[in-house]
């Protein structure tokens, strides 16, 4: 296949159809809505469930209701919209049945604005619904990448039972670039030994996430985690750019480990030893890489487009072993790659403090600067 | 005891499984489930059914039928039952629904799944109150009822009055069929549960959906013998949630049950 100019939020609509997508139900808020409109065109021609909920309450359980009976099925929100999902995602989590879901991050808390941020990190990766699950999540930095993880996702999810998500910022939602789709995958639907598709020919089933004793929720709980360490051995992603001889590491996710590329692309050329490991799992998070890493490092710095979520997590990677740096811009802000190539050079420069906050060092920086 | 098979005249549906029910004595959610597992029988289509059952005394409604079943969110049964039934057109698809479940939280769902008139059945148990929880105050609770939330009695001004669901629903075009029938006596069982067979029928044909509201008791919350709130359910709930069709289709008309 050639590469096409395609706008994100279609190509991952387009990409998820490629990959057998059975039914969509979604509701719309901007800066996700094509994905919706994209789907309300194309999924009827193909004889296959599209519907517009009455809200994301109503798509979320909707969605529930379709992974039930083992069909590909997937939602698409935005922040806001992602928030009223929770209630359904916790379920889905405790039912084992396998879903998926985009969220095209806004800034935020609220209603916040459209414009791209990624401060769903938290609730995406550590929070989200009630209750003890995890989850994958999936960060695209680039139109292309967004297609591939939208195949990906459905596979993740129906081999490990479990929810995933893809989040990305509405630049990457919004913006056109050349990319290649997959070839049509037939949608047969699979046969799984837990759906709940009708009891023709075979013992009825159940799909609840009701374990009333105590002990076994807890062995549900057990079973969950047992499930998670699959996958953090083995589907942890990533990708790495001028790792080799870096003295400072960068770590950015999406949109902002992007345009950190491009200030690291700069700050090369200037002779500065840094590189970028942007996680493309944030669940299941690159820990071991990161702790090598810390054995090469002088510095790292967090890149983000929040104020400081997932810096915690490469806090803990690092564990105080060398300094941690962090720069964000939030609200919907999307930083400049000058902006990070001066952070860069200043580091490069004056030490960074192991002792320092890094999100109030920030801070103090961010509002000296706007005062 | 082996009942040599012509002097059986009552037996489980087979619609059933062999667990007993949990609810209270003199509850009428059992007698409610026995004339769905009837229809089911009847029908012929158990092995192509999948129940959606609610948060609610009910709760636990997918351990008696033995049909495929899932347990949904709070409120939330019309919206799952819509996910199953638009990938699965050709399976029969029910939920059931207490009245906190229905005409409250899930207000929402029931309320859309009913406009796009989803071809899916529900059996909507009114008992004026939250069984569940230990007897809250519903939105059909009556006025003046005394509920654990409402220690005073039900007081329109502050609470709000009641909610007639049926009569409600029935203003939308995408319902085929909507009816209320009440629990408290042979007489009305026996209608409720054509009612429920027409209604299950109407998705079987494609005819839209359909919704079969039922007046229920729940004496442990009222604090009522058995039989004295059946007779509630006559005096009080009865009038003040009149029984009768409240829409039913040309086609749906025709259908002989
Ligand atoms: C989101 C959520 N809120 C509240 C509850 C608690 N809860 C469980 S059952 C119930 C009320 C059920 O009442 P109803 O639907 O009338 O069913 P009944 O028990 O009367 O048959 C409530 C409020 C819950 N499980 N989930
Ligand atoms: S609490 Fe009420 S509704 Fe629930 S089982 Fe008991 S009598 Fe029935
Ligand atoms: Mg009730």
């Amino acid at each position: 296949m050639s590469r096409e100019l395609w706008k994100g939020n279609e190509a991952i609509a387009e990409a998820a159809v490629r990959a057998g997508l059975e039914a969509y139900f979604g509701y719309p808020i901007t800066p996700q809505t094509e994905i919706l409109e994209y789907l309300s065109r194309r999924m009827p021609k193909l004889g296959r469930a599209f519907l517009q909920a009455e809200s994301e309450l109503g798509a979320i359980n909707m969605v529930y209701g379709a992974a039930c009976t083992g069909a590909r099925v997937m939602s698409s929100s935005s922040s806001p919209g992602v928030s009223l999902m929770m209630e359904g995602l916790s379920y889905i989590a405790g039912t084992e049945v396998p879903a998926v879901l985009v969220n095209v991050m806004r800034g935020g808390p609220g209603l916040g604005n459209i414009a791209p941020a990624q401060g769903d990190y938290n609730q995406a990766v550590h929070g989200g619904g009630h209750g003890d699950y995890p989850r994958i999540v999936l960060a695209p930095a680039s139109v292309q990448e967004a297609i591939d993880l939208m195949a990906l996702s459905f596979d993740l999810a129906e081999k490990y039972r479990m929810i995933t998500m893809l989040i990305l910022d509405g630049s990457v939602g919004q913006m056109m670039e050349p990319a290649e789709m997959p070839e049509m995958r037939s949608p047969n639907r699979k046969k799984f030994d837990w759906a709940t598709d009708g009891a023709l020919n075979r013992d009825r089933r159940v799909l609840s996430s009701i374990y009333l004793d105590p002990l076994a929720e807890e062995q549900t709980n057990f079973r969950l985690m047992q499930r998670w360490k699959e996958v953090m051995a083995n589907e942890v992603r990533y990708k790495e750019y001028f790792l080799e001889d870096a003295e400072i590491v960068i770590v950015g996710f999406g949109t902002a480990g992007r345009v950190s590329l491009s200030a690291v692309r700069a700050a090369r050329e200037r002779g500065i030893k840094v590189g970028l490991l942007r996680p493309v799992t944030v669940s299941p998070f690159p820990y071991e890489v990161l702790d090598r890493l810390t054995g090469q490092a002088r510095t790292f710095l967090v890149v983000e487009m929040n104020t400081g979520q997932m810096l915690e997590d490469v806090r803990l990677a690092v564990r105080g072993r060398v300094p941690v740096a962090f720069y964000g811009r939030t609200g919907g802000v999307v930083p400049f790659p000058d902006e990070i190539l001066d952070e860069i050079q200043r580091i490069n420069t004056e030490p960074v403090s192991a002792e320092a906050d890094p999100r109030q060092s920030w801070l103090d920086r961010m509002t000296a600067i706007k005062a | 005891m082996t009942i040599a098979p012509n002097n059986l005249v009552y037996d489980r549906p087979e619609a059933f499984t062999d667990m007993p029910t949990h609810y209270c004595p003199g509850c009428t959610h059992g007698v409610a489930h026995r004339l769905i597992a009837e229809v089911l029988d009847e029908m012929k289509v158990i092995d192509r059914t999948i129940g959606v059952a609610p948060v609610g005394c009910s709760v636990f409604a997918y351990n008696y039928f033995d049909t495929d079943f899932v347990e949904a969110p709070h409120g939330r049964a019309p919206a799952m039952a819509t996910g199953i039934k638009r990938v699965l057109p050709d399976r029969i698809v029910f939920t059931y629904q207490g009245d906190g479940d229905l005409a409250s939280i899930g207000m929402g769902e029931i309320v859309h799944a009913a406009a796009r008139g989803e071809n899916l059945t529900v059996i909507f148990i009114n008992n004026a109150n939250y069984g569940m929880t230990g007897g809250q105050m519903a939105p059909t609770t009556l006025p003046g009822m005394k509920t654990t939330s409402s220690p005073d009695g039900r007081d329109v001004e502050t609470q709000g009055y009641p909610i007639r669901m049926a009569e409600m629903l029935s203003t939308l075009e995408g319902v085929g069929y909507c009816v209320k029938r009440s629990l408290h006596d042979p007489k009305n069982i026996r209608l409720a549960k054509k009612a429920i067979r027409t209604a299950f029928e109407t998705q079987w044909r494609g005819l839209g959906f359909s919704m079969v509201e039922l007046l229920s008791t729940c004496p442990t919350n009222w604090g009522m013998t058995p039989v004295n709130s059946l007779k509630f359910v006559e005096e009080h709930m009865v009038p003040a949630y009149p029984l009768g069709d409240y829409k039913i289709t040309d086609p749906i008309k025709q259908i002989k049950v």
